[in-house]
């Protein structure tokens, strides 16, 4: 502690030139700039927290900013009723099966294409690439796959919320950009010759090496399907049951079409709709800022790649 | 098909290596096995899909079916052109697009020039984290988020106003504030994740080319005006080409999580009147509207192509 303290006298013993002044004051200002921006990105949320836990007199007053009002330090009584709102849970479920299917068909089907996509000695895959990439500018439009979806009877399914979006061609263009600039094509040419099969190929030699794009592709297909919900909004309408988290999220607060189950039960003392709000805020945005960044590390590399050359 | 017209047109020279479709099917069945999947879901979920544009061209009731629909040509196109809500809606769609190119487009190029000089390790990774968490939130989230920071009476942002002794502002019950909202949540939304790509650039810069400038006397600020700014040139042209090809799209999710009652004069754009027309079973105007906005679509990306081409850059297609 000591010498780090002498050291730093020193340090302002070195002259004050102009250069070291500019130098200073960059370093400043990059930390004020880059400091604010981060904070505008995380207090909404801690705000958002601070009154899912408060008591609702002290949020109806708006009196909460950052830190939690209630008289018992927290209050947990709104996270108690999203736990025990039968839609909510309901919601909740059908969101976690959706996510997990969608994203164990997508990856699949994904590595498998883009692996064959990078074989060059595999005939049609210029056409291929191009079938699918063309699927990707031009998009037929909501109603036709809306057509699409009631002609193969998945419209009020579970179906309809996995198969349509499952594969996606951006992702494949990223890990198929991936596969081509991080695995050497001598690897695979070698495991040819000693007889491999591409499945074996595939399975044993190009997807253990990809790791990071793995995890970043399956991050893209968790966060999309976990957070969209207009296809919900076009697709399910009278099977209720089957509405995913941020569905009924947007007819709870944004629509606020429709209230709380647990607010007709007779209660007590009521929550005030702010402080559930709140809590379902919170509970619908967690599971995803809990996982990213673990994942960080790799989609920064992974769409670095991908990114650079369509 | 083209295969064939090709040896027909040079018979002599394809006669060397001239194979069957069936040949390379056996050879490299497993390829073809591995993207039988893949081209299935594509098919099926993309292609059929183009089917239905069909709609846009017939009196569609959608207890008719197809076949009992009555084709009109191009009526239906001339009536959405005709409609009150047709042109607001294309307005607006461009007019939302050209101020996020305008404001959130240099944010991440700012950002990432900066993030770049900080030297405190730390700092930088827990920053960097925390302005990639916009990207990862649902629109609903974000709406609902943004009630509870800018409604007028609840707001945590008005009762601060308030606090200090101000009138509230109506952040998102009044048009031209919720334009400004609108606008201002897009740059929070995309600033953090759009650095990674120029973050990357920065990283390939040549360092040489600072050592230089260091010699020549250049102080950190002229680095990076002369030096770093230049060398990311390229990926910036790309992106903001890229930007261009999406002016006609339309982030659906986020207009709706952000709208209200009290604010529609900038809400209605086209993939909001496509769903109302949808709800009004309208459905060939809504597919004509659809059909309308894609060509729309492809045609810049087309065209920006083949700008970036013309400037020396890979281009996207």
């Amino acid at each position: 502690m000591t010498t780090t303290a002498a050291t730093a006298v020193e340090k302002h013993k070195k002259p004050w030139t102009k250069a070291r002044v500019i130098d200073l004051l960059i370093d400043i200002l990059c930390i004020v700039v880059v400091g604010v921006a981060s904070l505008t990105c995380i207090l909404p949320f801690i705000h958002i927290l601070a009154k899912s836990l408060s008591d609702n007199a002290y949020v109806v007053a708006n009196k909460v900013i950052l830190l939690p009002l209630s008289d018992t330090g927290i209050n947990l009584e709104a996270y108690n009723k999203v736990f025990h709102d039968p839609s909510i849970m309901q919601s909740l479920w059908v969101t976690v099966l959706v996510t997990v299917v969608f994203t164990a068909i997508g990856m699949f089907l994904t590595v498998c294409a883009a692996y064959a996509l990078t074989r060059p000695e595999f005939h049609g895959r210029k056409v291929m690439t191009f079938m699918i990439m063309f699927t990707m500018y031009f998009t037929a439009g909501t109603i036709p796959d809306y057509l699409l979806m009631n002609q193969l009877h998945m419209l009020d399914t579970i179906w309809c919320l996995i198969l349509p979006l499952c594969f996606a061609p951006y992702n494949l263009l990223i890990m198929k950009n991936n596969f081509q600039g991080s695995i050497p094509e001598s690897l695979i040419e070698s495991a040819r010759l000693d007889g491999a099969s591409h499945f074996t190929i595939l399975g044993k030699i190009v997807v253990p090496l990809s790791k990071p794009i793995m995890a970043t592709i399956a991050l893209f297909y968790a966060v999309g399907r976990w957070n969209a919900y207009s296809d919900a909004l076009y697709y399910i309408k009278q099977n209720v049951a089957l509405r995913p988290l941020q569905l009924k999220l947007y007819y709870l607060i944004v629509a606020a079409s429709e209230s709380f189950q647990t607010e007709g039960v007779a209660t007590v003392s009521m929550t005030n709709p702010e402080v559930l709000k709140a809590a379902c805020i919170i509970f619908a945005a967690v599971p995803i800022i809990c996982v990213y960044p673990f994942i960080q590390k790799y989609f920064v590399q992974g769409t670095m790649v991908g990114a650079v050359k369509g | 098909m083209a295969k064939q017209k090709s040896t027909a047109v040079q018979p002599s020279a394809n006669t060397l290596k001239k194979k069957g479709p069936m040949y390379y099917l056996k050879r490299d069945w497993q390829l073809y096995a591995l993207m039988l999947l893949p081209m299935l879901f594509i098919i099926v979920f993309k292609y059929l899909a183009y089917t239905g544009l069909s709609v846009a061209f017939l009196d569609y009731k959608i207890g008719k079916g197809y076949a009992g629909s009555k084709f009109v040509g191009l009526e239906i196109f001339k009536k959405v052109f005709k409609h009150r809500d047709f042109t607001k809606a294309v307005v607006n769609t461009l007019l939302l697009n050209v101020l996020d190119l305008l404001f959130s487009f240099p944010m991440p190029i700012i950002l990432a020039l900066l993030l770049n000089e900080i030297r405190v390790k730390w700092f930088k990774r827990v920053t960097q984290t925390l302005l990639y968490l916009p990207h990862f939130l649902s629109w609903v989230v974000i709406g609902a988020t943004a009630y509870a920071m800018f409604a007028t009476n609840t707001g945590v942002v008005n009762t601060l106003i308030a606090n200090a002794g101000h009138s509230p502002i109506p952040f998102l019950q009044e048009d031209a504030w919720w334009l400004f909202s609108y606008v201002l949540i897009g740059i929070w939304q995309t600033m953090g994740w759009g650095t990674i790509i120029y973050l990357a650039a920065i990283t390939n810069v040549n360092a040489e080319l600072y050592e230089a400038a260091k010699v020549d006397g250049a102080n950190r600020w002229q680095q990076c005006l002369h030096v770093t700014l230049p060398c990311i040139r390229s990926t910036i042209v790309v992106m903001l080409i890229m930007q261009l090809g999406k002016l006609m799209g339309g982030s659906f999710e986020r207009i709706v999580a952000l709208s209200n009652a009290k604010a529609t004069e900038f809400t209605t754009t086209i993939p909001v009147l496509v769903y109302k027309w949808f709800q009004g079973n309208k459905f060939s105007e809504s597919t004509a509207l659809g059909l309308f906005q894609s060509v729309i679509g492809v045609i810049l990306v087309i065209l920006s192509d083949k700008i970036a081409k013309k400037l020396g850059e890979d281009g996207l297609l």
